[in-house]
C-alpha cells in the first residue's frame, strides 16, 4: 500500500518536474548543432542528459527518503503520515455474571530513545476498573485489563466492546489512535496507529545515517577506523587486480602468439571465465582461510581470466596489414611486440582491465560479507547483525561511490593512455 | 641478373574438404630496377597472392623468386608495401610512423630526422608531423603511408590498391605523387589496383590477369605513366590512344567477370 504511494509520488514529480522544466524553464538553449536537429527521436547522438533532470532525480530520491522516514530535514508537512505518539484512550465493556461494565484504558505511546512507565490513572467505579499502559513506539501491546478488575477473566468476565463497538475473541475495533484486538483469550491488544512511514530500523531518516558516518570517522568500527576498512577492500582489490593483470596479460599474449599455448590454456581460460570468482570463496576460505592471502588470491582469479582474454583478443584485434606493414619495414619478432602488437592491443586491455576492477570490487565485499575481520563488507556485515541499519547504509553509499570511483579513475587513464581508442 | 624476376610461380590452396583451389600458375615476369608495373584484374585472379607472395608474406607452392640475384624467403625492408589502409600505426604520430624503418634498423636519431623531414617534405605533410594519424584524412594517411615505406629506402615498393579507398579527385592528386616519386626516387613498383584508368596512368608495364586458375592473360607496354610525370593527368587521359586502350582492356575484363558469373550459376 505504501508502496503505491512511494511509486504514484515518485511517477508524479517526475512528470510535473519534466513539464515545468522543459515547457516553462527550458526556453533558453544553445543553438549548437546538436539542438538544431529536427530528428531526434530514434537519433541517439541526439540525445543528451538533461542535467536539471539528473539534479532534480537525486533530490527526489532524498526527498522521498526523508518524507517517509520523518526526516528533521524536511518541514513537518512533507512527512508521510507519522506513527502515533502521545496518550491513547479508549473505553472497554466487561460482561460478567450478566452484567456489563465499562472502564477506559489509557495508554502512553512513547518514543523508544524516552522509556516511559504506565500513567497513575483512578481505578473509577463499578466492577471493572480503569487501566494504564506504556507501549513504545512501532510496537503492540497486550492490555491485561482485568489485571484489577473486581471480577476476573477466570471467574467468567469477558470483553464484549470497545469504545462501544462490540467485539469477539479474534475480532479487531479500529479507534482514533490505532486499532484494539482482542487475542484468543480475550485480553484486548492494543496496536497505535503506525502511520506510513518506515521504521528506524529498517529505513533511517538521512540525517541519522549522517550522524553515524561522523561517528564512525571519528570512533572508526570494530576496532579500525573508516578509513582503514576501505583501504583494506582497496589494497586488497588493488593487489588481486595487479597479480592478475601481471600474469593474465603475458598469458594472454602467448595465448594469442603461440599454438601451443593457445591449445595449452584454452580449455582451462574457456572454463575458468564462466565460473563467477564468488563460487570459489568457499574453496578459497578452506585453502587460505579468511586473511589477506585468500582474499588477494580469489582477487587474482578473479582478474586473470578477464585480463587473459583481453589480451589474447587484443592479439587477435591486430590488422594484419600492420604486422605485414612493420615485417616489411624491417622489424624483428621482438620490434612487432614492442612496436605493434602491444601498443594496439593496449584499448582492449583497458577495457578489459575496467570489466576486472569492477568483478574484483563486487567480489571482494562479497568476500568480506562471508569472512573478514576489516573491510567495506565486513562493515555492513556485522553491522546488519547488530541491526545498525544506518551503518549499512553507509556502507553500501561508501561501496558505491568507490566503485564508481575506480571506473571513472580507469576511463580516465585511459583517454591519457590509449587516445587513438575507437579512432582507428 | 639484378632486378625482380618471377620464375614458375605457382600457388595451390587446399580446403579442408579434400578439394584444392588454384590461385596461381606458373606466373613469370621479370622486372627491371626502376620499372613500374601495374596489375589489373577480376576479383579471385590472384593479383593479391602474387603481391602477397613478392613480399614473403606467403610462401610459393612451387616456382622461384629471385631480387637482385639471390631467392626471396619471408618478409624484408629491401621490399616495402603500401596498403591500401590501416597499416598505419595509430599510436605513432605521422613523424614517427615515417622514421619506423630507420628507427627499427637503430639509425641514428639526426640522420633519421634528417631522412623523415625530407620525405614529409616531398608528401607535403611537413605541418602535420606531429599529428595523429586519425587526425588526418584518408588521403593525408595514405601519403603518410608512401613517405613510410620510401623511408627504408626498398629496392622493391608494392602498392595493394593503395588509392583504392581515396575519393575521385584525392586519388587523382595521389596519381600524380605516385609518378613524381616512381621518377624521383627510380624504384621499382608493382601496383595492384581494380581501375583500369589507373592501371594505364601508373603502369609502364601493365598486365592483365586472369582466373581459375591465375595467370596472365596479357601484357602492354605503355607510354603513359612517362607522359604523365610532371604532366597534368587528365591531359594524358586525352592521348589518342588512351581511350582505345581503356576500352579494349575494359571489354577484357568484362568479359571475364561474365565467364566467372555463369560458371558460379552453373554450378547453384
Amino acid at each position: 500500500m505504501t508502496g503505491f504511494f512511494v511509486l504514484a509520488i515518485y511517477v508524479g514529480i517526475f512528470i510535473a518536474s519534466f513539464f515545468i522544466v522543459t515547457k516553462v524553464i527550458h526556453h533558453a538553449t544553445v543553438k549548437d548543432f546538436t539542438s538544431l536537429k529536427t530528428v531526434t527521436f530514434g537519433d541517439e547522438s541526439a540525445v543528451r542528459p538533461n542535467r536539471a533532470a539528473g539534479i532534480i532525480s537525486i533530490l527526489t530520491l532524498f526527498l522521498i527518503w526523508g518524507m517517509f522516514t520523518g526526516s528533521s530535514l524536511l518541514p513537518g508537512f512533507l512527512h508521510a503520515p507519522a506513527p502515533f505518539l502521545g496518550t491513547a484512550e479508549f473505553t472497554y465493556t466487561v460482561e460478567a455474571n450478566g452484567e456489563r461494565d465499562d472502564a477506559t484504558v489509557t495508554v502512553v505511546v512513547y518514543p523508544r530513545e524516552v522509556e516511559t512507565d504506565a500513567p497513575e490513572v483512578a481505578p473509577g467505579d463499578g466492577f471493572a476498573k480503569n487501566d494504564s499502559a506504556a507501549i513504545a513506539q512501532w510496537r503492540t501491546g497486550l492490555i491485561r485489563v482485568d489485571g484489577n478488575d473486581d471480577i476476573k477473566k477466570s471467574d467468567g468476565a469477558e470483553v464484549v466492546a470497545i469504545n462501544g463497538q462490540p467485539i469477539t475473541r479474534g475480532g479487531t475495533v479500529q479507534i482514533d489512535s490505532g486499532s484494539v484486538t482482542l487475542s484468543d483469550k480475550g485480553t484486548p491488544n492494543f496496536a497505535p496507529s503506525r502511520g506510513w512511514q518506515m521504521e528506524p530500523l529498517y529505513l533511517p531518516p538521512p540525517e541519522q545515517v549522517w550522524t553515524r558516518t561522523v561517528q564512525v570517522i571519528d570512533e572508526g568500527f570494530r576496532n579500525f577506523t573508516l578509513w582503514q576498512h576501505l583501504g583494506y577492500s582497496l589494497f586488497r582489490v588493488v593487489a588481486g587486480f595487479f597479480f592478475g593483470a601481471l600474469v593474465g596479460i603475458p598469458l594472454g599474449y602467448a595465448m594469442g602468439l603461440s599454438n601451443w599455448f593457445r591449445g595449452w590454456f584454452d580449455p582451462i581460460v574457456e572454463f575458468m571465465r564462466p565460473v563467477p570468482p564468488l563460487a570459489l570463496i568457499p574453496l578459497v576460505i578452506i585453502w587460505f582461510g579468511i586473511g589477506e592471502t585468500g582474499k588477494i588470491i580469489l582477487l587474482f582469479l578473479a582478474a586473470l581470466w578477464i585480463m587473459a582474454i583481453a589480451a589474447r583478443s587484443g592479439v587477435s584485434g591486430v590488422n594484419i596489414s600492420k604486422v605485414h606493414a612493420a615485417y616489411s619495414l624491417g622489424a624483428s619478432k621482438w620490434q612487432i611486440m614492442r612496436y605493434v602488437i602491444v601498443p594496439n592491443s593496449l584499448p582492449e586491455i583497458f577495457t578489459g582491465a575496467r570489466v576486472a576492477m569492477g568483478v574484483c570490487w563486487g567480489t571482494v565485499v562479497a568476500a568480506e560479507l562471508v569472512a573478514a575481520e576489516q573491510g567495506a563488507g565486513m562493515m555492513i556485515m556485522v553491522a546488519s547483525r547488530f541491526q545498525n541499519t544506518d551503518i549499512v547504509i553507509l556502507g553500501i553509499i561508501l561501496i558505491g561511490v568507490i566503485g564508481f570511483g575506480i571506473d571513472m579513475l580507469m576511463r580516465w587513464a585511459e583517454r591519457f593512455l590509449v587516445p587513438w581508442k575507437g579512432k582507428a | 641478373m639484378s632486378g625482380l624476376s618471377l620464375q614458375d610461380i605457382s600457388m595451390r590452396f587446399d580446403l579442408p574438404n579434400g578439394s584444392s583451389v588454384q590461385a596461381l600458375e606458373n606466373v613469370s615476369l621479370d622486372l627491371k630496377p626502376g620499372e613500374l608495373m601495374s596489375v589489373l584484374g577480376p576479383s579471385g585472379c590472384g593479383k593479391t597472392t602474387l603481391l602477397n607472395i613478392v613480399a614473403g608474406f606467403l610462401a610459393q607452392t612451387s616456382g622461384k623468386l629471385v631480387l637482385n640475384e639471390h631467392e626471396i624467403s619471408g618478409p624484408d625492408a629491401e621490399r616495402g608495401m603500401v596498403f591500401q589502409k590501416g597499416a598505419l600505426f595509430e599510436w605513432m604520430s605521422v613523424r614517427e610512423n615515417v622514421g619506423f624503418g630507420p628507427s627499427m634498423k637503430g639509425m641514428p636519431k639526426g640522420e633519421k630526422a634528417k631522412i623523415v623531414d625530407h620525405l614529409l617534405d616531398v608528401v607535403g605533410l611537413q605541418d602535420f608531423k606531429e599529428k595523429a594519424i586519425y587526425e588526418l584524412s584518408g588521403g593525408m594517411q595514405q601519403r603518410v603511408a608512401l613517405a613510410r615505406c620510401l623511408a627504408n629506402e626498398p629496392d622493391v615498393i608494392l602498392m595493394d590498391e593503395p588509392l583504392g579507398a581515396l575519393d575521385a579527385l584525392t586519388r587523382e592528386k595521389m596519381q600524380s605523387l605516385v609518378l613524381k616519386l616512381w621518377k624521383e626516387t627510380g624504384k621499382t613498383i608493382i601496383l595492384i589496383t581494380h581501375s583500369v584508368e589507373e592501371a594505364l596512368l601508373l603502369g609502364e608495364r601493365l598486365i592483365v590477369m586472369a582466373p581459375r586458375p591465375g595467370r596472365i592473360h596479357k601484357e602492354y607496354r605503355l607510354p603513359f605513366a612517362e607522359l604523365g610525370v610532371g604532366a597534368d593527368l587528365r591531359e594524358v587521359k586525352k592521348h589518342p590512344d588512351f581511350g582505345p586502350k581503356r576500352d579494349e582492356i575494359l571489354a577484357m575484363i568484362w568479359d571475364m567477370e561474365e565467364e566467372i558469373m555463369g560458371r558460379t550459376e552453373e554450378s547453384a
